[in-house]
């Protein structure tokens, strides 16, 4: 039972005014970390610089036509995709709360197939449909031969959205289900029905709740969209390849490519924060709720980066 | 006075754990009735059934010439699709313990929710009904509110006009004032009274015996799903008959 002796017992005659200056706590820790940390940036800096690669054709075809054409092309497939994966999210993810037995079914068996297979393989089967069906031939309507309709850019944005609607779906029920059963009782006894309560009550809030995760998709498809140059579409890491292979200049035009698309998601991570931080306002209500979303934002990272 | 509902042998289990043991129930136009009973006694439940959130599984509600959630026909009742139900359930307004406001609407939007989406009413024509119920009930000031941004006495009186909106021939309550603190049970009670006065047909689920005693015509008490004493607050609350009342209300009175 020994007490540390404090170093320096202070009579209560000595103690120093309220108002004595005080230094604040010196962190070296930090600051060496932090020199340490420019040093390895100026080395792998100096290391870029060095190596093998002509920055010179980099800068060149940073702005190339081809390239930016390109990039309009993987900026338009990413749009497409997410507008159709999120329609088909809210569909399914609806239909997944139904009462109906049947919608639930059909949801689930969307959501199992569509979340079980890999994109790159649903993309191959896309491409390669008019394999099935060599005719699309829907009376009155459509008869046309199945490769016309499904072209490198039709089978990219089917592919890709089609695969992001069916995880979209999970987001979608997961919110639905985490509006509170309270206001939905409430809407019961006001006499609206259900179909009213879902489009006036439930959904805005699901909507808000998913917002970050809608986020987070907009820069996975960014990045998706590369997996379309599998595909012979001419977006901007297929257009690339196709310079690369003739001039050899295979790493620069890679590096292109980086630039552009660590653009692209910047721009879409800025968006994404103005867009919450404008959300977050007026729906501060129900701390559960916040939480929900943030697991799912996380979630959602950890698979995006998956 | 005419009848303006009328419960019938409500019974209601959950799994084997018969919550309601056949529960008959008059009230006219006019009355308010006030329901006690210990924590668990099916009080909540009752309520429930009666406005058709919890379907009983026997027995029925009689309201406004038709039977909620049913059709008779050549004796059997038929379930009715739910746009039919849900008309006969605005019939009957409903105030939660815990307000269940829309958390995404104002203090307005809440109340306009229902006349224009269910009742068909035109926005203008909504919020000028929705502004003198918020008036009556003394929330006309933070009509732009949020939910969110007000306390639970508030809350609850927005809660009240919104049900009020709909103009349901009888109002519920299910234990109004107990998620309140004790200094904002007064102005949700105050509301109440002048609902009462004013003539508003209400069965009323609380725990306030005072608010009882001024306010009920009637006042029953529950005991493990029955109704064990039913009569004038005065009565009642004074001179049980039934043992097991007598233990409740010696216990919550003293
Ligand atoms: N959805 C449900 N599922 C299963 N059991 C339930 C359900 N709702 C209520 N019960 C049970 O029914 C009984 C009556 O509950 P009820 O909420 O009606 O009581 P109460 O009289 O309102 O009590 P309190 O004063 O605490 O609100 C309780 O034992 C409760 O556990
Ligand atoms: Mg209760």
């Amino acid at each position: 039972m020994t007490t540390p002796k404090p170093s320096q017992w202070l009579q209560v005659s000595d103690l120093p005014g309220p108002d004595a200056p005080r230094r604040q706590l010196a962190h070296p820790g930090r600051w060496i970390s932090g020199a340490i940390g420019l040093l390895i940036l100026a080395l792998l800096v100096r290391a870029f610089a060095m190596g093998q690669i002509r920055w010179d054709v980099v800068g060149q075809f940073l702005t190339a036509r081809v390239i930016i054409v390109g990039f309009g092309w993987t900026l338009l497939i990413s749009a497409c995709a997410l507008a159709l994966g999120v329609l088909l999210g809210l569909g399914f993810g609806i239909m997944r709360t139904a009462a109906n037995p049947t919608l639930r079914f059909a949801a689930w068996l969307y959501v199992w197939i569509f979340r079980g297979t890999p994109v790159l393989l649903q993309l191959l089967i896309w491409f390669n449909i008019g394999l099935v069906f060599p005719r699309l031939y829907i009376p009155g309507l459509v008869d046309e031969r199945m490769v016309d309709v499904v072209t490198p850019f039709v089978a990219a944005v089917l592919g890709l959205g089609v695969n992001e609607g069916s995880y979209l779906t999970e987001v979608v029920r997961g919110g639905i289900g985490s509006v509170d059963r309270g206001q939905i009782e409430a809407a019961n006894t006001l006499g609206m029905t259900p179909g009213q309560t879902m489009r006036r009550i439930v959904l805005p809030q699901t909507l808000r709740l998913i917002l970050p995760v809608l986020g987070n998709s907009a820069v996975g498809m960014l990045k998706f969209s590369s997996l379309a140059a599998t595909i012979a579409m001419g977006e901007m890491l297929n257009a690339a390849q196709r310079i690369y292979f003739i001039n050899g200049a295979v790493i620069e035009l890679l590096f292109v490519c980086s630039i552009w698309y660590l653009t692209g998601t910047t721009l879409l991570s800025t968006g994404q924060f103005y867009l919450e931080r404008h959300f977050g306002q007026s729906a501060a209500s129900a701390g559960s709720r916040r939480q929900w979303f943030k697991t799912r934002s996380r979630q959602a990272i950890a698979s995006g980066e998956a | 006075m005419s009848l303006a509902v009328k419960a019938v042998g409500i019974r209601k289990r959950f799994g084997t754990h018969e919550v309601l043991k056949g529960l008959d129930l008059d009230v006219s136009y006019g009355e308010v009735v006030c329901i006690l009973g210990p924590s668990g006694s099916g009080k909540s439940t009752f309520l429930r059934c009666i406005n058709h959130l919890e379907v009983p599984n026997a027995g029925y509600v009689w309201i406004d010439g038709s039977i909620v959630g049913y059709e008779p026909r050549a004796g059997v009742l038929h379930e009715l699709p739910v746009r039919r139900l849900r008309a006969q359930q605005r019939q009957l307004g409903m105030v939660f313990q815990h307000f269940n406001l829309f958390a995404h609407r104002t203090v307005l939007g809440n109340v306009i929710e229902g006349p224009m989406v269910v009742r068909g009413l035109r926005r203008a024509e909504a919020e000028a009904r929705a502004m003198e119920l918020l008036h009556q009930v003394g929330m006309a000031d933070r009509a732009s509110s949020y939910p969110s941004r007000l306390s639970g006495g508030q809350k609850q009186r927005v809660a009240i006009a919104r049900a009020l909106a709909m103009e349901p021939r009888v109002m519920l309550f299910d234990e109004p004032t107990s998620a309140l603190d004790p200094e904002l049970v007064g102005e949700v009670l105050e509301v109440m009274r002048g609902l009462a006065r004013g003539g508003t047909t209400m069965i009323v689920v609380t725990h306030e015996i005072g608010f009882a005693r001024e306010v009920a015509d009637r006042v029953l008490v529950m005991i493990d799903g029955e109704i064990r004493e039913m009569g004038k607050p005065e009565q009642v609350l004074s001179n049980p008959g039934d043992p097991r009342v007598r233990t409740f209300l010696s216990r919550v009175l003293s």
